[in-house]
Parts: C-alpha cells; structure tokens; sequence
C-alpha cells in the first residue's frame, strides 16, 4: 500500500471558502490584536485603567468644571475647572494680534481668497491646476498683500500690527508656497550634469541646512540691517520670511531629491527614448512619480516648518505663541498657563493634523502601484 | 571594401531598397577605462531586422543605446536617418522621435493608465490632438492585443501585457526604426511567446528593427542578418541559416553550442 509514487490529477476545482470566524469580525479582532498573547493582554487591561485614571479628571477639569468667559480670572474663581474664560476674552488677539478690529474683515477675505486658490490645486475635480498654482506664487501674494496690508484707498495696517494666528499662518504659507519648487529647482541642480550648477546647489543646501532656524531669524532681523547700504532697508517681516522660505527650501531639496534617487533609471531613459526632452520627461514622468513617493516627506518638512514658525517669537514678532506668552504675564489673567498653552497646542494640531490628513488622502488617491 | 560590396550584394538579392537608415563607423566607446565598444561598423537598411546576440558584458546593449544616444559614443560616427549623433540636443531629440525603443524591464510609466502611456509622447512630442493621439493608441494596442487593458495602470498588469504595451507606446510614435533591448529577458517562460509574436507580427509590416535577444528561434524566423559580439567587437555577422548552421568563428561555435 505504497501511496507516495502514485501519480496525483486533480479532477475536481476547489471553490474559495471563507477564513474561520476566529480569525475575522471584532472578535478575531479584539483576540488578535489586544489578546493575543498573556503579555498583551496584561498590557491591554492596565492601559484601559490608566486611561480610566486620566481622562475622567481631564474631562471633568476642561469640561464640566470649566468656566467659558469672563473678563478676568476672577469671573472663574468660583469653578474649579479650567478657565477657558481666557482663550475666549482675547480670542481676537490670538487670532490676529493687534490687527485692528475694524479691519479684520481683510485677513478674513483673503484666507477665503486662498481656500479658493488652494482648491484646483489640492482637488482634483476642480479644473485649471496648472494657472492656479502658478497664480498662487504670483499674483495671489500681491492680492493677499493688498487686502492685508492696505494702501490704495484702504487703511494701511503696517506689518508689526499682524499677529496672532494669522502671522503664523501667512509664514507658514508663503515658506511653503516658495520653498516647494525652489527645493525643486535646488534638487535637479544637485543632481545637474553642469559641475557649475551642482556645485552651487550643494553649497546653497548644506549652508541652510547647517545654521539653525533661530540663527537665520536673528540675523535676518538684527544683523543683516548692518551690512545694508543706509535707506535700504526692507521690512522686518519679510525678512524673516525669506530666511524661513530659505531655510525650508534646503530641507525641501533633500526630501526631493531623495524622491528622484529612489526613481528607476529606466525611467528618464523611456522618457528621453520616447522623444520627451529633458524639462519634459521631468515634468511628466519624473516629477510626478518623485513627488508622489515624498508625500510622506514632504508633508512631514511642511508640518515641522508650519509648527517652526512660532520661533519668531526670538525676533519679536507678535505670533501666537507670542500672544500666549504675553497673556499668561497678565495680571488680569495670572496663573492660567495650563489653559493658554493647551489651546496653542490645540490650534498647532488642528492645522498640522488637517495637513497630515490631506496627505494620507493624496497618498490613497495616487496610489496606482497596485502591489499588493 | 569587398566586405561592402558583398554586403551590397546580399542586401539587393533581399529585395531592400538598400536606402542606408543607420550608420556606425568606426565607432568606439569607453566607459571609464573600460573599452566596451571597439571599431563597430554597422550599416542598417531601411526595412532590415537584424538581431543581435552575444554573451553578457559583450556590449551588445550599449550598442543599440548609443543608437537612441542613451549612451554616447566617443569615437567614430553614427547617422541615424541622416541626422548625425552628435552633442548637438536638439538633433538627438530629432533622432530619439524616429527610433523606438523598448526595454528589458519595460519601463511603462507607473503613474500613467496604459492609454496615456501610448498618448504621452505623440501629443506633448509630435502635437497630435488628443483625440486622435487616442485614436491611433488604441489601434496600436489592439495590433498587440491587449485593446481591453487601456484604461488599467501598467501595475494592473502581467509581464507580458507590460511589454506588449511597452512595444505599442513605442509604435504610438510611428518610429522608422525599432530597437528591442532583451524585451523577453525578464518574462516568465509562458509570457515570452506572446511578446515574440507581436514582434513577428511587426516584422511582416516591413519596420526596420535591431533585437538583442537569445531568442535563436525568432532570430531564425525574421532576421536578415545576425552579429554575435564578444568583448565589445562586432565577431560575426552573416544571415541566419549560415550563421547557425556553419559558424565561423570558434567562439560564435561555442557561444551556439551553449544556448541551443
């Protein structure tokens, strides 16, 4: 009865089944990924406690004890909660500084302005791609500086007025707006045949990549002023934001050029095959595809330099966190640190979280690999 | 000069117009030190196929791609269509519209659904509306079979499927010239034939084409004429029945003994 040499023909199709239950729907879950072993399930059962220990007194303090306005932090002596009082009595401080209150629709229109521009560029079902963003580095600045500014018929708001939430975020927009094709440029002329234009990019590159951010403000703001001829002076803020676009568009040039180093070489070679010249084959083939693998990274240089833009505060400008600063000093608000800085934080993660959503919803929408 | 003269001969009794499409001479190329071409002459006419063969490192690839100038020759000349290879960009972009080529690995473009692969090229290279652009890839892909796959990414698809595509995005341009660098090397053995009868089917359309493969059996099938080269040297060149039935050389001998 020697079964192992007879000759084996499978006759009949076997029909796919489904996987056993133990291993599918929440119950497969919860043993596969909090039970699945003694270890893990001791850790699964003292983090629930801890959470149990933690956040019913964080939400009894930020919630239900809170106090939502006031004048001062008398109006929430009474509480026991947090004083939330203080966010909501210089809400408009922190959002746009000194900014005049009359004028406030200004920043107003021109975020509305911006969400407007961003929308072709960031969705794909609106048209016009290529017009908007070259708008956007164009003529939007110029319009946004109009509205914000003044001049021509509207009350001039001078620069050390902007503050606030508003000051980040146009830093944190025009760095990003500026330094994502410069690094773009910084990275093909890194990896340029031209001994000349490689040669400058490294140096450009490793110069901004090797001073810290603080070091650029300070000496675009005090030292710089120095070595301008007299009368030749410009504008506080914008210094510090072409040290901030600089610095970022160094770092910016490594994520890409990290990007076009993981491409195939065969790539520039089927485009350069096919007849594409060399502005061409980037612009089609190597760009989108280098890009789209940095995302990732790309997002990640945004977010920090988005959260980098509180450093102003070294150069004195009134950014939020400039604002949280000089409200906690307050006598009329003193002692209210935890409150102040949990909404700075909170404003930070909202914008950085929203940025890191939109990130994974552009990897998922371009994701045309089909690997697995 | 009797070697050309004899060339002449064989290419008339071919019934080619004998109109010359490429021309290499004297051509040598180093990369660093080391001399991977040596003194090729070569002279294609319109409508000959000609399949290249030889051992790994003989330098049969950079040949064909000093064709296209992926790679650049250092010495002697190469004419392409009467365009001179030369640094001159603009010519090499003349060139590169006339000459197809398709790759070992591929090369679609990832990011690209297989008609805009086809597409790419004539509408941003050749200006063709798209429209028409989509007209002619569709032709193109239903010449290679594979109509249905038009709107899939190239990851969607099989080694085989790849290729054949990768051969209609190269037609999509309607080159004068087809180059084929290994295109079955990197196929699973059941894809390999789908791939070769494209090919063939090209082939009987009278497109001049220049294959390195170690496909013996399709070289015997369509080619005009087949060069062995070793050690970056042009060794042998003859048509197919004498060059696989009488090899002159000791080593296009025993290159044959090893591969059939």
């Amino acid at each position: 009865m020697n079964t192992h040499n007879r000759p084996f023909v499978r006759t009949e199709h076997l029909p796919q089944s489904p996987p056993p239950v133990s291993t599918s729907g929440i119950i497969g879950w919860v043993r596969e990924n909090l039970f699945s072993s003694p270890l893990n399930a001791v850790l699964t059962i003292s983090s629930i406690y801890f959470l149990y220990l933690v956040i019913p007194p964080f939400v009894q303090w930020a919630f239900i004890d809170a106090a939502w306005s006031g004048s001062s932090n008398k109006d929430c002596a009474g509480y026991g909660g947090a004083c939330w009082a203080v966010v909501t009595a210089r809400f408009g401080q922190f959002v746009y500084g000194f900014y005049p209150e009359a004028e406030r629709w200004r920043p107003n229109l021109v975020l509305v302005l911006f969400a407007i521009n961003l929308l072709p560029i960031l969705w794909d079902r609106v048209p016009g791609r290529t017009v908007a963003a070259l708008f956007l580095v164009t003529g939007f600045p110029l319009v946004a500086l109009f509205f914000i500014h003044g001049g021509l018929g509207l009350e001039v708001v001078p620069t050390p007025k902007w503050g606030g939430f508003m000051l980040n975020l146009i830093m944190a927009a025009v760095a990003i707006i500026y330094s994502l094709p410069l690094g773009i440029l910084l990275a093909l002329g890194r990896r340029s045949e031209f001994p000349i234009i490689s040669r400058f990019c490294v140096l450009f590159i490793e110069f901004w990549r090797g001073v810290p951010l603080i070091t650029v403000l300070v000496m675009a703001s005090f030292i710089l002023p120095f070595f301008m001829p007299d009368g030749f002076n410009f504008n506080e803020l914008l210094r510090a934001l072409v040290g901030l676009t600089l610095f970022s568009s160094a770092y910016m040039a490594e994520v890409v050029r990290g990007g076009l180093q993981a491409l195939p070489k065969g790539q520039t070679e089927a485009a350069r095959a096919i007849g594409l010249t060399y502005w061409q084959s980037i612009r089609l083939i190597i760009m989108p595809q280098a890009l789209k693998i940095t995302i990732p990274a790309i997002v990640n240089t945004f977010i920090g330099l988005f959260k980098d833009t509180s450093l102003v505060i070294v150069i004195g400008l009134f950014d939020l966190l400039q604002v949280a600063k000089s409200s906690v000093t307050d006598t009329n608000w003193l002692g209210l640190e935890h409150e102040t800085y949990i909404f700075v934080a909170l404003v930070f993660f909202v914008a950085c979280f929203a940025m890191s959503l939109y990130s994974l919803y552009l990897e998922r929408k371009l994701d045309t690999d089909h690997r697995d | 000069m009797s070697e050309s003269i004899r060339e002449k001969q064989f290419k008339d009794t071919l019934g080619l117009s004998g109109e010359p499409v490429i021309q290499i001479s004297g051509m040598n190329k180093w990369f660093g030190q080391f001399h991977v071409l040596r003194d090729i002459d070569l002279t294609v006419c319109r409508g000959e196929r000609i399949v290249i063969c030889g051992p790994s490192g003989s330098g049969k690839s950079t040949l064909i791609r000093c064709i296209n100038r992926l790679e650049e020759h250092q010495q002697g000349t190469i004419v392409v269509d009467d365009i001179e290879l030369t640094d001159d960009l603009k010519q090499i972009d003349n060139v590169r519209r006339e000459v197809g080529m398709v790759f070992q690995h591929f090369n679609l473009f990832p990011h690209l659904t297989i008609l805009e692969n086809c597409t790419l090229a004539p509408i941003w290279v050749r200006k063709t509306p798209k429209a028409e652009a989509e007209e002619i890839a569709m032709e193109y892909l239903t010449r290679v079979k594979i109509p249905e796959q038009a709107d899939k990414y190239p990851g969607q698809l099989s080694g085989g499927q790849q290729q054949r595509v990768a051969i209609a995005r190269s037609l999509c341009m309607r080159p004068k010239i087809m180059l084929f660098d290994e295109p079955t090397s990197a196929l699973d053995p059941e894809m390999i034939k789908e791939v070769l009868d494209v090919m063939v089917d090209l082939a009987d359309t009278g497109m001049t084409m220049l294959v390195v493969t170690h496909e013996m059996g399709f070289a015997r099938q369509v080619a005009h004429q087949v060069i062995f080269m070793d050690d970056g040297q042009i060794v042998e060149q003859n048509e197919p029945e004498p060059f696989f039935n009488n090899p002159q050389s000791d080593r296009t001998k025993f290159f044959l003994s090893q591969i059939l």
